[in-house]
């Protein structure tokens, strides 16, 4: 547990914490995007480069973007003037816990059920790719048509969108 | 010799660096390779500037400008007076954080790509494993800086303009993915340094240079359309066009703020120019055998050079893409050719060495060209106009 | 085919390029304001007030020969009203040698006048014509760029310098009416004489 690693882990907490404390909601979406940069940089910290740059890649580079593009095309500019509480936030607070635990629970039980891992292991972008196109194909293929469904969902939507529009321009 | 001038900068940075205790010296070294280049890309943008404005003007038929220093090559240092003396407003509405953070951003990931870019023999910053993938994921995170300006300024125009340069980023961020996913497959490596080692070979003389290839043509075809619309560059500069939008997502700055933008859109040419490059130019490779005397770095920045002479003729020949056709173009052409080149270079791998496959790959590049080209960007057939009046 | 016209564009600007180096037809240019273009013939840019050197009244200065009679035509004329015109108490003799008013000030809005030219149209003396100076930026700039009769009386030299095809009409012009004037004061005199000799007789 190096320096480092605290330094990163804080770094993620406070931009989590942030992105849940703000009041203007755009905030709120950069300050995601820190805990995002944080999460890959714990992840480059333990030498996954591949996991690091791919989230750098795809949660900052693309869901970011998603995230603030649907908040503007959304809501606007209004930012509240106190903050959004919502009531049943003692409900929240108990499933939150309740993940929190059994992750935590999974988390310290790993050195027990790893015990001979003492090395880093180094995994190269070739076994990854082995790996995806070989032993985990079912689920890449599955991952691909759940995309490619999603894609055509959107498209759809537009396109109804764009129909009713004219629609209505014609009457 | 030849060695000595070829690895000049490399031994520099040794001399330099064995001054120092041991402890200290690998960290030294990489300052000093990190100060190099941040002093040497934004020398390279300010001549930059001036090869741009006079080649844009000699295209139009008037001299560019020649006041300032012999042929006005000192009109950069004019230009960065001017923008460092400037006031610097951000307007009253402006989101302040937001709006001074912007610019950082975009000039540290755009800097951040040219650690990974071999600029000679020896003279990688870091030699990654996963370098091309770490590169693109500087580049996916500044476009998060556009939208931070545009969205910041509380401009119509501003936000308009990021919205326009955003959509247009993610979208042909696809096409270049995918033409340098055609290399990576050739190569069977995603590090730089393996990519051009891998393009250092000579046959009769000529190199194996990707571009020389069926696919690598067809490839750094649709590299070079995607990185003119990555970095807003004519013909698709719709997002910072001055007659559509003021100047864009970044209309309310100025002063040394704006010179960062300016600054972080030529950079991020250079790097992306250098990347191009790298994979498929053969980055620091000499053209002919005959010519490998010549040190590396001088080659890996005369076809930086290069590229960078035709993005600025293109600019002074092109007219601007109109958003929906900058779209179009994308994803009906450009998308297209790219997965099925990704397909060719498959081919090309499996089919052997000889002429057959030569033969092969070009007649389906040429024939989905052909026929990409006669399908989807005919002109649109328009119907009768239609009026509307207002009641 | 796609890309044809790309292709014909870029090579039509790599041949600018390079001709503008070689060719001086491609490079239009003109490095103002080191190297200036002669004005056209029918070039306009603000009224100015013409004086003949010699003439009548004797002198040979400006004040003495100014064409103009103060009849305030293009006073009334002017379209955005930025000529000011006062008429003078006394008369001095024009060229015809006939006695005539003129004018005690005659101001130019510049920063008004928008160079319809048809103060020139309307002026039946000739007085005000357009001259094609266009360097007039001062730093006053209410009273810089109102222009008195002084800064407006050019010469007529001056006329035949900037607009010589028009300036010699001009003087042809008022050559011939002098002419028919001198012919119909020798008719005029020619008939008093003979009236006089006629009641005489």
């Amino acid at each position: 547990m190096s320096i480092v690693f605290y330094i990163l882990a804080a770094l993620t907490v406070a931009g989590g914490l942030a992105a849940m404390l703000l009041r203007n909601t755009v905030h709120c979406a950069l300050a995601l995007t820190v805990a995002f940069a944080g999460l890959a940089l714990l992840f480059l910290n333990l030498d996954a480069q591949f996991a690091g740059f791919a989230q750098i890649l795809v949660y900052i580079g693309a869901v970011a973007i998603l995230v603030v593009f649907a908040i503007l095309l959304t809501r606007g500019s209004e930012t509240p003037k106190e903050g959004v509480y919502s009531r049943s936030w003692l409900a929240g607070l108990a499933i939150a816990a309740a993940v929190f635990a059994v992750l935590g629970w999974a988390v310290l039980q790993s050195a027990r059920v790893l015990p001979h891992e003492t090395a880093v292991p180094a995994v190269t972008v070739q076994q990854i790719g082995v790996a995806l196109v070989g032993r985990y194909v079912l689920p890449l293929e599955i991952v691909a048509v759940l995309l490619t469904s999603a894609l055509i969902g959107a498209v759809i939507i537009a396109i109804h969108e764009k129909v009713g529009h004219e629609k209505e321009e014609h009457k | 010799m030849i060695d000595t001038c070829d690895q000049i900068f490399v031994l520099l940075q040794h001399w330099l660096v064995s001054f120092l205790p041991a402890a200290w010296q690998t960290a030294a070294g990489v300052l000093l390779s990190v100060a190099a280049i941040v002093c040497l890309f934004p020398a390279l943008f300010a001549l930059t500037t001036v090869f741009e404005r006079k080649g844009l003007a000699r295209i139009q038929n008037r001299l560019g400008p020649n006041r300032v220093g012999p042929f006005g090559f000192f009109q950069p240092i004019a230009d960065g007076i001017k923008s460092l003396t400037k006031e610097d407003i951000v307007p009253l509405s402006a989101d302040a954080a937001v709006h001074f953070l912007a610019p950082v951003l975009l000039v540290v990931t755009v800097f951040m790509g040219f650690a990974v870019l071999p600029m000679g023999r020896n003279m990688v910053l870091v030699d990654l494993d996963a370098g091309l993938l770490f590169y693109f994921a500087m580049g996916a995170s500044s476009e998060l800086a556009v939208f931070m300006a545009g969205w910041s300024s509380r401009n119509k125009y501003s936000l308009l303009g990021a919205m326009r340069a955003v959509a247009q980023m993610i979208s042909y961020e696809v096409p270049l993915l995918l033409s340098s996913v055609v290399v990576v497959m050739i190569t069977g490596s995603l590090s730089l340094t393996k990519i051009v080692e891998a393009q250092n070979h000579y046959t009769w003389g000529l190199p194996h240079w990707y571009i020389f290839t069926p696919w690598g043509f067809a490839g750094f075809l649709m590299y070079a359309i995607a990185t003119t619309a990555e970095t807003n560059r004519s013909p698709f500069d719709l997002p910072e066009g001055e007659s559509e939008l003021v100047a864009g997502y970044h209309t309310e700055y100025s002063g040394f703020k704006f010179a960062l933008f300016f600054l972080g859109e030529y950079v991020a040419m250079f790097s992306i120019s250098g990347l191009g490059t790298t994979l498929f130019l053969g980055g620091w490779s000499a053209p002919f055998s005959f010519l490998t005397w010549v040190p590396s770095w001088i080659w890996f920045f005369s076809k930086l050079m290069l590229s960078i002479f035709v993005f600025i003729w293109m600019r002074g020949t092109l007219p601007r893409l109109r958003q929906d056709q900058l779209m179009n173009f994308a994803w009906k052409f450009v998308l297209p050719m790219c997965l099925l080149n990704l397909m060719v270079a498959g081919l090309w791998r499996f089919m052997g060495d000889g002429w057959l496959r030569w033969v092969v790959c070009s007649a389906i590049l040429l024939l989905a060209y052909v026929g990409l080209g006669l399908g989807e960007m005919r002109r649109q057939r328009l119907g009768p106009r239609s009026y509307r009046y207002a009641e | 085919m796609l890309g044809e016209g790309i292709i014909k564009g870029m090579v039509e600007t790599a041949k600018n390029f390079f001709g503008s180096y070689f060719s001086a037809e491609r490079l239009t240019t003109v490095e103002y304001p080191e190297q200036r273009i002669a004005p056209y013939e029918a070039a306009r840019v603000f009224p100015f007030l013409v004086f003949d050197s010699k003439n009548h009244a004797g002198g040979t200065d400006w004040e003495s020969g100014l064409r103009c009679v103060a009849c305030q035509i293009c006073e009334k004329e002017c379209p955005p009203k930025c000529i000011f015109i006062e008429k003078s108490k006394d008369k001095k003799p024009d060229a015809l040698g006939r006695l005539q008013f003129y004018p005690a000030r005659f101001d130019i809005d510049i920063s008004v006048c928008m160079s319809c030219q048809i103060c020139v149209e309307v002026c039946p003396f000739e007085a005000i014509k357009m001259d094609t100076e266009f360097e007039l930026s001062t730093e006053d700039r209410f009273g810089g760029l109102l222009l008195d009769r002084k800064q407006l009386a050019k010469s007529n030299q001056y006329y035949h310098q900037i607009h010589p095809a028009e300036a010699t009409g001009v003087d042809a012009k008022l050559a011939a009416e002098k002419i028919k004037a001198h012919a119909k004061v020798k008719i005029t005199d020619e008939a008093k004489t003979a009236a006089i000799a006629g009641a005489g007789a």
